[in-house]
């Protein structure tokens, strides 16, 4: 049986797919099978960000309804061979999602998968429930900002009250938080809430603290998920953040600002 | 019975003041959906009090309508109790059909989510007419758990969530966020910080306090006597106070 994970926030643009794409990648990396699925009917990225936008043929939705089998509409990703991404329709809309439907394929990928990763639209309506409904394990995405952290706990709520273990009364979700595009130095500078400030509102398992950088959008520009990027900061971030869900303990990096030496001071690097 | 009504924003009008206040009110718990039966047996009870019903508000109780019954003939049932002299101006604890009919009379849905925890415990009332005074604890979600008296939250209350202790006090041994709403008919004791909304005394009980560790509270009521954040002294934020009312003064003091 697979392990199913939501990648959620309520907000949109904190990183949702990135960090979806980043993670099952992550995983597929260590040897797990790992499918990726696209929740955001109609506004489907994920494809994008997996860089196998050109070989989409079907989609979850033609799967849902019975119009094409899961391996057709399986893209086995090119770079990993535990890697596959369930492109999302652009053409329909959420309510193309059914509880069933996804239920069915859910079942059916947990047959031959470990992990299976569900990429949530931003809010809180029909597409994100759906998400959500299923998991195991939910990463809540958020950035240090107020707004941001305030949709995540309400998302929260919906995860502990709406999902098919809060109605079954099983076990409940196993809640991690992700911060997205932190800036260590503009939170020294008391512009940004710190890690701590977020920790205090939300009060979660911390997965990891993804510092905000170019990399990301050059990753996303590229098609090739940030976390194969393993120059970049945010990219070893988020390979901790993979070995931090799969139970290592690790030190977070990337929460401080770095001091800055001397020569760079003194050469304005 | 009571209904609440709870003024939200904080924008004082001198045409008026919105408040929370709480009514008792009798309530007809249906019992069956054959008309000419309810009409016969209340024709008894209102000639053996005639002057209770006249212009009495009244609430029609579904919560123990059995299912089999078919469909609740709503312009008979409010036609017969006009005629008797009352006034029936809402439902509760129907379904969402029997909602929809009941609106299409335009009777008031009172209180969906406090019926459905309160339901279990109904069917042991028979009385058919009667002044309705249900306790009972609800919280919607896993972690609450009702003790004798009052309702136990053990997780976090999240933005958007609501947990209302029904003829009781609400006790919560984590923080309630910005965005999540706690309310009691008795106390409301709060050990993690409190950045939601408050409502102690829901039902106009103005013995009813708000204890909490951490105040951060966005609104703090007791029975409908409220302040807001932007009211509440800095000195006061961030350590353990009550919040009590005194002479329909809203007092907040540290503990």
């Amino acid at each position: 049986m697979a392990r199913i994970i939501v990648i959620t926030s309520g907000k949109g643009g904190v990183g949702k797919t990135t960090t979806a794409a980043a993670l099952a990648m992550g995983l597929a990396q260590r040897g797990s099978r790992t499918a990726v699925i696209d929740f955001d009917v109609g506004l489907r990225n994920l494809d994008l960000i997996m860089g196998c936008e050109r070989r989409v043929v079907y989609d979850f939705v033609n799967v849902i309804n019975h119009e094409a089998n899961l391996n057709q509409a399986l893209i086995r990703d090119k770079r990993c061979d535990n890697l596959y991404v369930l492109p999302a329709s652009q053409t329909r809309d959420k309510d193309a999602l059914t509880k069933e439907g996804v239920g069915r394929v859910l079942d059916e990928l947990s047959q031959g998968f470990d992990f299976i990763v569900c990429d949530s639209p931003a809010g809180i309506e029909h597409g994100a429930t759906m998400a959500m409904y299923y998991a195991d394990d939910a990463v809540v995405v958020t950035n240090p900002e107020v707004s941001s952290v305030r949709d995540s706990d309400r998302m929260l709520g919906i995860l502990a009250s709406k999902s098919r273990r809060a109605e079954a009364n099983e076990e409940p979700i196993r809640e991690f938080l992700l911060l997205t595009r932190y800036d260590a130095a503009r939170v020294d500078n008391g512009e940004m809430l710190s890690v701590k400030d977020v920790q205090d509102i939300l009060s979660l398992n911390l997965l990891g603290v993804i510092p905000e950088s170019k990399a990301v959008l050059n990753a996303s520009n590229a098609g090739v998920p940030v976390i194969l990027d393993r120059e970049s900061d945010a990219g070893l971030a988020y390979g901790d953040a993979v070995g931090r869900y799969l139970g290592e303990d690790l030190p977070h990096r990337f929460v401080n600002a770095e001091k800055k030496g001397f020569f760079s001071r003194l050469f304005g690097g | 019975m009571a209904v609440n009504s709870r003024s939200s924003g904080g924008e004082a009008s001198p045409a008026f003041e919105l408040k929370a206040a709480g009514f008792t009110l009798p309530i007809i718990r249906l019992l069956d959906g054959n008309m000419e039966a309810v009409a016969e047996q209340l024709g008894v009870k209102v000639e053996q009090a005639p002057d209770f019903f006249r212009n009495t508000p009244v609430v029609i109780d579904l919560t123990v309508y059995p299912d089999g019954a078919g469909d609740v003939e709503f312009p008979m049932l409010v036609g017969l109790l006009r005629g008797y002299g009352m006034i029936p101006f809402g439902v509760r604890g129907g379904t969402k059909a029997q909602n929809v009919a009941a609106e299409g009379m335009e009777l008031a849905i009172l209180g969906d989510a406090f019926i459905r925890s309160a339901k279990p415990a109904g069917g042991t009332a028979n009385q058919p007419v009667g002044g309705g005074a249900d306790s009972g604890a609800g919280g919607q979600d896993p972690g609450h758990g009702s003790t004798i008296n009052g309702t136990l939250v053990t997780r976090p209350v999240r933005s958007g969530q609501r947990v209302y202790a029904a003829g009781g006090d609400l006790s919560v041994i984590a923080s309630v966020s910005s965005g999540a709403e706690v309310m009691a008919d008795g106390n409301i004791h709060c050990y993690g910080p409190l950045r939601g909304r408050a409502l102690a005394g829901a039902r106009g009980n103005t013995e009813a306090r708000i204890f909490c560790s951490d105040l951060q509270a966005e609104l703090v009521s007791v029975a409908g006597h409220y302040r807001v954040s932007e009211n509440i002294p800095a000195d006061l934020r961030g350590v353990p106070v009550q919040v009590y009312l005194d002479q329909k003064i809203l007092r907040i003091e540290k503990i």
